[in-house]
């Protein structure tokens, strides 16, 4: 499903002296439908500039990434509009919100915007926020103001309101109570039980090994990190 | 699919000076485009280019118009291209005094629009006013005060009512947020934001508020003298700005 194929890429700093920074060299990674791979490696070593690749979100210097029969890396923007909104999933770390938009408008969207009828998508939003823990007082009420956790629980809602067949999780279960970490962790199983190809950074090294297949170190492909 | 709008090398200069040029781009139904750059990037000029109020030196100008597919608007006659100005497009001015009827009634300046295109029913037009009013959080019981009256935020929220009224599939927005305070920015955002996703509205957002562009468009296209320097996602463009211009912009934005 997700088939990154040696990728590269650099940062340039024009305004400090042009300053040419590698942070990735070769890096390749295939994920079948129903896996999940972990991605490892000290801070630094280019888990979310990876993570934020394959999301279309930083651009790709060379090589694939290939989405279904998507390449990110050369796709025309109104193209990867299609592929986040159809095909691929991102839970980042941070909400980040229209303010006034209701909790419950915010997770429905996902499916509004893939045409999912408005009463349905409401209904599945309440189920996911029921199931997280948001108390049902706080769903007409913008995030904005919610505590970190409650925030969190309402990104991966929302993350997971439409069931794309492939997600990016940038440390799903930071920041929650043992309780709705279980609850985080049993919804991407299911998920991985549905076939979703799944990537995913966890800092939380029990959750990772509790529902990741295998581990990818992203370190051996960090230029002048490599050993 | 066919784009509903598609720019080709458009080019306007004042004289020696360069107001914008070759710049092209295809933008297709549902889509949001955001223009971003300095004062005096060219922006503006591109905008008024693009909406018919000033007419290019070079290129061409294509809209999928309803009844022939893609007409150059350029090349058009005027009165088609007024047709067009009534019916298909929308263009949201930075002053609501200059998209609005300053001496007629907030309910009189949605209706005159409803009226352009051969509404004649007074009671169907009031009713039609009010929901509009409405949409854009303006009560009934202001209906018939002049926009005079009306406060900075409330009379960009009437504008707006006022061009959407006729459903239009293209707005142009001159810096839709500019002068309002932040509240009240954020009411006008979300509004937009609904208003598009519910009518699918394309829209072309010119700004210099990097913000802005980060909650309401698609896409994002960077000018700095006359010249598009970047293009791409918007949040691409935002967090991994290639240029050293728009490196520049990203990182001189004060975090709250």
């Amino acid at each position: 499903m997700i088939s990154v194929e040696s990728v590269s890429k650099s940062f340039v700093l024009h305004n400090q002296g042009a300053a040419e920074i590698p942070v990735m060299q070769g890096a390749s990674l295939k994920v079948g439908t129903g896996e999940c791979v972990a991605l490892v490696g000290a801070s630094g070593a280019g888990k979310s500039t990876l993570m934020r690749m394959i999301y279309g979100n930083y651009l790709t210097a060379s090589g694939r990434i290939m989405i279904g029969d998507v390449d990110v890396a050369t796709a025309a923007p109104r193209d990867i509009i299609r592929l986040r909104r159809e095909t691929l999933g991102y839970v980042s770390q941070f909400l980040r919100v229209v303010p006034r938009v209701s909790t419950l408008d915010v997770v429905a969207e996902p499916l509004l915007a893939t045409g999912t009828k408005r009463e349905a998508a409401v209904h599945q939003a309440e189920i996911l926020l029921t199931r997280l823990n948001i108390p049902e007082r706080l769903w007409q009420l913008s995030p904005t103001t919610f505590s970190g956790g409650e925030q969190q629980r309402v990104n991966i809602a929302r993350g997971f309101a439409f069931p794309y067949p492939a997600l990016l999780l940038d440390e799903p279960t930071a920041s929650l109570d043992p309780t709705n970490r279980a609850t985080v962790l049993s919804m991407v199983g299911e998920a991985k039980a549905r076939g979703t190809a799944i990537i995913g950074i966890f800092h939380d090294h029990a959750a990772r090994d509790e529902i990741c297949d295998r581990q990818f170190d992203v370190t051996r492909f960090t230029p002048g990190l490599a050993a | 699919m066919t784009p509903l709008l598609q720019v080709d090398s458009i080019a306007k200069s004042y004289g020696s000076r360069i107001g914008c040029t070759d710049v092209s781009f295809d933008l297709y139904p549902g889509e949001v485009m955001g223009i971003v750059g300095e004062s005096g990037s060219g922006k503006s000029t591109l905008l008024n280019c693009l909406a018919g109020h000033l007419t290019p030196d070079r290129g061409a100008v294509r809209f999928d118009t309803r009844t022939d597919g893609l007409r150059d608007t350029i090349t058009m006659s005027e009165p088609e291209r007024r047709m067009l100005g009534r019916t298909d497009w929308a263009f949201v001015h930075q002053h609501a005094r200059d998209g609005l009827r300053m001496n007629v009634s907030a309910g009189g300046n949605v209706g005159e629009r409803l009226m352009a295109v051969n509404a004649r029913h007074y009671g169907e037009i009031r009713t039609e006013a009010i929901d509009w009013l409405g949409r854009v959080e303006i009560t009934e019981d202001r209906i018939d005060d002049r926009p005079t009256a009306f406060s900075g935020g409330m009379q960009q929220r009437l504008q707006i009512a006022r061009n959407l009224v006729t459903g239009p599939r293209l707005v142009f927005m001159d810096e839709p947020t500019g002068g309002l305070d932040v509240s009240v920015q954020a009411r006008l955002l979300d509004l937009l934001r609904g208003l598009v996703r519910e009518m699918n509205l394309s829209a072309i957002i010119v700004t210099h508020d990097l913000a802005v562009v980060r909650l309401l468009a698609d896409r994002l296209m960077v000018m700095k003298d006359g010249h598009v320097i970047e293009t791409g996602l918007t949040d691409q463009v935002l967090d991994d700005p290639q240029h050293a211009y728009t490196q520049l912009l990203v990182s001189s934005v004060l975090q709250v």
